[in-house]
């Protein structure tokens, strides 16, 4: 098993690795065998660069989520590769992948998914205290990050059920910020708000999340957000469609 | 990780408090039902317990329990007497006897006779009057609870006196006095216990060839007991056994003759298996309510090793907690139960015991949780 020491410095022998952060290449996921067989990725070839936020964006079904599922290391692909910051999955162990993402990927989830028994600032020290920081560390930097996201002290010590969706999202966000990954991901994350408050998640996500060489990649089927995407990627099918630097763009193609 | 895990166990206080009771109820009714046989178990032996200064009782060989009085023939306290490495032996009769009350109703009670000499094998507590008091005429001393409940006078008006110092009972038609009251270990049948002389308790006794119950008697010491043991059978015939082997003897009929071990094994199994169903269900249920947490957990970077870790704590404070509450419960049960016709004991044996099947009801809680978990695919979290 390799030491996270290790994997750095494979990540550092790996030549021009800063010039692509996720780099997928015939990429396919067959779900169940035979008849039954479901193919929900059917040859995906898509770069996401460093300091980009790339929006994956397509109807349901059409592979988005099962895509992050790959890039973000928890789930296997049947074919093709995916490299990660100089990380092949599937060349590592699944405790390498996991201590991986521990390291170097963030979650923004659709549902959130924070612990409903921990406050705001508990659950964004979750991901610290899974590397197995000490807790009054991690609640000093879980605080300093909620500040960040503009969280005040009352709000740090709120539970999740006293909070407006927004304002979980904003949680989520922190959690996924505070142990500085080098790509996070999103799925549909403003897919439970209200279009005011989904553009604020975005505005915070671009301004505060996407800073350096950090990547971003925002699953979403929600238009009113795709405008504050570097670059769009459209799927259909388990196929990347067509990949464009705008909304309009999008759209005038569409027309 | 432990902070994390503790506060999503104790965050749902319903099941928290589901799982909690179900293992203190488990735990209760382990330690209870064990108690209670472990107390009925030592009523069977608690004559020899109380008889505390011989090392050795010498009976006839066939007997198989303390109450099993095969009577011998009175020469063999001679014979017994002459084995080497013997220091003293005397007699001792031990019978059921009828004794008629005030109120003219019958009560078995279990005589004791005393060797009139010495009075080896007496009560060991007297509460009032002294063991020397049974060389007065007609006298026996009653033991306390017999006194207090089954030979109490019944007053015109239903009231119950205690049996006092003083008092007369008719025991086989022949007049008794009480001189002493005792306090003894209660018997399994629950039988007043009524000491008095050898001599005497063969007077009360129904005439037969032989009175003799047993021969009580002590090795010379630096004599290993048992070669002196082996030595009395080996020149009477007789069964001797030290204290310990008797109890052994009485204990082991007691359970392979009577239904007692049978009745409360099964009342600990279905405390077992209630408290595993119920603590085990909401266990699982706990976990896979959480099972979202755990995949986004496992996304996050938690391993297997770390999870299972989690779980195992979640376990062993309900656990612990369950069995501390269950067994403080089982106390205050026998607490209140002392001074009762109710058995109750609680060794440290019987803890142990219930620690043990608490710590496998958690473990097979959570056994099921765990396969849940490490089977569990991180890319659940993706599934709203």
């Amino acid at each position: 098993m390799r030491s996270s020491q290790e994997l750095k410095k494979l990540n550092m022998n790996i030549p021009n690795q800063n010039d692509v952060a996720v780099k997928c290449t015939g990429l396919r996921k067959t779900f169940g065998e035979g008849a039954a067989a479901v193919r929900a990725l059917r040859g995906i070839d898509l770069e996401v660069r460093p300091g980009e936020l790339m929006m994956l964006v397509g109807p349901s079904g059409c592979g988005k989520t099962t895509l992050i599922s790959i890039i973000a290391g928890i789930l296997d692909q049947s074919d093709g590769e995916c490299v990660v910051f100089g990380h092949d999955f599937r060349r590592m162990s699944q405790s390498e992948k996991t201590r991986y993402r521990g390291e170097s990927i963030g979650f923004v989830f659709q549902a959130y998914n924070l612990i409903p028994t921990l406050t705001a600032a508990e659950n964004v020290s979750v991901p610290l205290l899974v590397r197995g920081e000490n807790r009054r560390k991690a609640n000093d930097r879980s605080r300093e990050v909620l500040q960040q996201v503009g969280f005040n002290e009352r709000m740090m010590l709120s539970l999740p059920t006293q909070l407006s969706g927004g304002q979980q999202q904003r949680v989520a966000i922190a959690r996924a910020l505070v142990h500085n990954p080098k790509l996070i991901v999103c799925d549909e994350p403003t897919s439970a708000l209200d279009h005011e408050t989904g553009q604020s998640v975005m505005d915070l996500l671009r301004s505060v999340a996407l800073q350096g060489s950090r990547a971003l990649i925002v699953v979403t089927h929600d238009a009113r957000i795709f405008g504050f995407g570097d670059r769009i990627a459209k799927l259909d099918d388990g196929h990347v469609e067509r990949i464009v630097n705008s909304a309009a763009e999008l759209n005038g193609n569409r027309k | 990780m432990n902070f994390v895990a503790l506060k999503m166990l104790v965050g749902d206080r319903a099941k928290y408090l589901g799982i909690v009771m179900g293992l203190t109820f488990a735990s209760l009714l382990l330690t209870q039902q064990s108690g209670i046989f472990v107390g009925l178990m030592s009523r069977t032996f608690g004559f020899l317990t109380d008889t505390s200064l011989p090392d050795i009782w010498v009976m006839d060989e066939k007997v198989q329990y303390v109450d099993d009085v095969k009577p011998l023939q009175d020469t063999e306290l001679y014979r017994v007497r002459g084995v080497e490495g013997v220091e003293w032996a005397v007699p001792l009769y031990k019978g059921l006897l009828r004794a008629r009350l005030d109120n003219g109703n019958f009560q078995s009670c279990n005589v004791i006779g005393l060797d009139d000499a010495t009075l080896i094998g007496g009560p060991p507590i007297m509460a009032q009057g002294t063991l020397s008091d049974l060389r007065r005429s007609d006298g026996v001393i009653v033991d306390e609870v017999g006194a207090n409940d089954k030979l109490a006078k019944v007053l015109p008006d239903g009231r119950r006196v205690p049996l006092q110092i003083g008092d007369t009972l008719e025991l086989n038609d022949h007049r008794a006095v009480v001189v002493g009251i005792c306090r003894v270990t209660r018997s399994f049948q629950s039988q007043p216990s009524v000491y008095t002389t050898y001599s005497r308790a063969t007077i009360f006794a129904p005439r037969e060839r032989k009175l003799l119950s047993f021969i009580l008697a002590k090795a010379k010491p630096g004599e290993n007991l048992q070669a002196v043991c082996e030595r009395i059978h080996k020149t009477t015939g007789l069964a001797a056994y030290t204290r310990d082997q008797f109890v052994k003897l009485t204990l082991d009929y007691f359970m392979k003759y009577t239904g007692i071990p049978i009745n409360f094994g099964m009342s600990v199994v279905l405390g077992f298996i209630i408290g595993t169903a119920i603590a085990g269900q909401t266990f699982y249920n706990f976990t896979l309510d959480n099972l979202r947490y755990f995949g986004t957990l496992k996304a996050m970077g938690a391993g297997n090793g770390k999870l299972l870790r989690m779980i195992i704590l979640q376990a062993l404070t309900v656990g612990a907690i369950g069995y501390g509450l269950g067994v403080g419960a089982a106390c205050m049960f026998g607490a209140a139960a002392a001074n009762s016709e109710l058995a109750f004991r609680l060794p440290w044996q019987v803890l142990a015991l219930t620690a043990g099947a608490v710590l496998l009801i958690c473990v097979g809680s959570s056994l099921l949780s765990i396969w849940k978990v490490i089977r569990l695919e991180p890319a659940i979290v993706f599934r709203s």
